[in-house]
């Protein structure tokens, strides 16, 4: 029986011929990732064992995100824990202010994920990587732990769900409509355990962009990972951003899955998460009137470069409607430059928006946008759950950076083409 | 392993809060939180549960959040196996992780009565019912995870490898 594109990516790192759904395996590590929540859990179970270092400086990325530049105190002593760890064990990928960006934005950027690798971070979003044809996906503490110790990391086999893309999005549309729409048709637990494998032609009318959109999105479907084919977009990407060589993967011709769904992208409509979660999905034309408080567009969901000139492209010329607080956080610094180059802030500003440092900050509440009780945002992020950002009295609404600007100039959700 | 205990069964999605809810993850002792596992839905859990009792739930065991204070309760309160449909992907993780047994199979679950005396033998990934006198196979661990489990977790094993 043939596998999966997954199960070939964890055949190899596992040194076997072959693997099949449901079975255990113990795989080797090309990357361990912890941020400034989950790693100092992760660096008092690496304790217990006693061992002088990391089992490789150069594979274990370190990325405080969350609560910094720090929120408080007890974010400072928390970075502080792990910024002494990170230079205790001389961990290479350590990244501090200035140079920090969003982990899942930060990491391809910088090179350190390509294709064929087997990734495992102590953040549910960790799958965000099978944008580049890598097996990435989120774990526990403990597993960041004994990842950093031994560079292995157990797995069970996931069997895959392949969704078979066909034609172009219309305008405006992008790979943020799809997930939602995805997410909406399969529900937050539709793909349980699973692999979800995107195939067919309508993969190359996707920009890289969407890809990571896309597979970041996977865990709120409840997947193990997404994965994309790697084709021509996915090699020029890896060659711009990291020396290292891809190991290409492809699933087998006769390889079994679950369930086959057709998507022809033309069909899939600008569509945002009503609250409380991202399955309650509802095509944006066919809302009722939401007015919103806050608009916030960024994260590691949709902070990239082409997510900021979408909303800059509509922003441009107009105003927000005054009330409503505008607040654009870039994934990353390299992003925050080539923003600020190609004009996008300064449309931004003067449409009358706030540009923040690159971090998670409003995504999940921490800081830099937080919402009082009654409060509505529409939001570019990628959970909407109870209290999510801010009050458990609050509402977000998730969309693309194109209809959060266009709702952001309205006052209330609404599609680009009306403002 | 064999593991022998009296079944509390619950039902479908099972989630991490009514494990253990969230005023209660100030400590990390599964002793602690053994206190006030199972407590929004099964006030008499903490006081009845013996050492080698076993819960069975259905589908999607364990979903909500990641935190490891799920199983950690669990295993505090003596329970020596869950058996489920299906167990959500990080609780599945965390439960090996730190020593607990966790088993899938859909027709012990449907079997399954409050009190029935059900024995696992985890090397073979047979489960037995006593009291239904039934039987059943599920995919047994390979041997590192049973190690894993044996060791009392992921961290212990590693000290001993
Ligand atoms: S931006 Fe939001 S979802 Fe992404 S890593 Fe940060 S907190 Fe998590």
């Amino acid at each position: 029986m043939g596998m999966t594109m997954t199960q070939k990516i964890l055949a190899n790192g596992s040194g076997q011929k072959s693997v099949t759904a449901g079975q255990f395996i113990n795989c080797s590590l090309d990357l361990v990732l912890g941020n400034d929540i989950t790693t100092p859990v992760a660096i008092k179970e690496f304790e217990k064992m006693n061992l002088s270092g990391v089992f490789d400086k150069s594979k274990v990325a370190i990325v405080p995100d969350h609560f910094t530049p720090n929120r408080d105190i007890d974010s400072a002593q928390q970075c502080k824990l792990i910024r002494d760890f990170a230079h205790g064990k001389e961990v290479e990928n350590y990244f501090e202010i200035g140079e920090v960006g969003i982990e899942h934005a930060l990491l391809p950027e910088k090179g350190l994920v390509v294709a064929g690798d087997v990734v495992i971070g102590a953040d549910s979003h960790t799958c965000t990587y099978g944008a580049l044809g890598a097996f990435s996906t989120g774990i526990g503490s403990t597993d960041m732990a004994a990842g950093m110790a031994t560079g292995k990391c157990w797995f069970k086999v996931p069997s895959a769900i392949q969704f078979n893309l066909t034609g172009k999005f219309s305008k405006y549309v992008s790979g943020k409509d799809l997930i939602l729409h995805i997410i909406g048709m399969i529900g937050v637990d539709g793909a349980l355990y699973k692999s979800m494998e995107f195939s067919g032609e309508g993969v190359a009318n996707l920009t890289m962009d969407d890809r990571f959109t896309i597979a970041n999105m996977a865990i709120e479907a409840g997947a193990k990972n997404g994965i994309f084919p790697v084709d021509d977009k996915t090699l020029e990407y890896i060659k711009d951003h990291s020396e290292r060589e891809p190991k290409v993967f492809a699933a087998d011709d006769d390889a079994e899955y679950d369930q086959v769904i057709n998507i022809n992208l033309a069909e899939v409509p600008l569509t945002v998460a009503k609250p409380h979660l991202p399955e309650n999905t509802e095509a944006v034309d066919k809302m009722e009137k939401v007015m919103v408080d806050q608009v916030v567009i960024g994260s590691c969901t949709n902070g990239r470069i082409s997510d900021l000139k979408a909303a800059a492209d509509i922003l441009r010329g107009k105003k927000v409607k005054k009330g409503v607080r505008t607040i654009i956080f870039p994934g990353t610094q390299k992003i925050y430059l080539e923003a600020m180059e190609k004009g996008y802030f300064k449309d931004m500003i003067e449409a009358g928006c706030v540009v923040s440092a690159p971090t998670c900050g409003p995504c999940l509440g921490g800081h830099m946008g937080v919402l009082a009780a009654g409060e509505v945002a529409v939001s570019t992020t990628n959970r909407n759950f109870v209290g999510r950002m801010g009050h458990v009295d609050s509402k977000v609404y998730l969309a693309s950076p194109a209809v959060a600007a266009a709702s952001a100039i309205a006052g209330y959700i609404t599609t680009p083409d009306k403002v | 392993m064999k593991l022998e205990g009296k079944v509390f069964k619950y039902g479908d999605h099972i989630d991490t809060d009514v494990i253990i809810p969230a005023q209660y993850l100030t400590t990390a002792d599964p002793k602690e939180l053994a206190k006030n596992c199972m407590s929004d839905i099964d006030k008499a859990f903490a006081k009845e549960v013996k050492e080698g009792d076993i819960i069975v739930g259905g589908i999607n065991f364990g979903c909500g959040s990641s935190r490891e204070h799920a199983p950690l309760a669990i295993k505090g309160s003596g329970v020596s196996c869950v058996i489920a449909k299906s167990f959500a992907r990080i609780f599945f993780r965390n439960a090996i992780n730190i020593g607990l047994p966790i088993l899938e199979c859909d027709e012990a679950v449907n079997d399954a009565e409050k009190g029935d005396i059900i024995v696992v033998d985890t090397d073979n990934g047979i489960i037995t019912n006593k009291t239904k006198n039934k039987e059943y196979t599920t995919q047994p661990f390979p041997e590192f995870l049973v190690n894993i489990i044996n060791s009392g977790g992921l961290i212990n094993s590693i000290r001993k490898g």
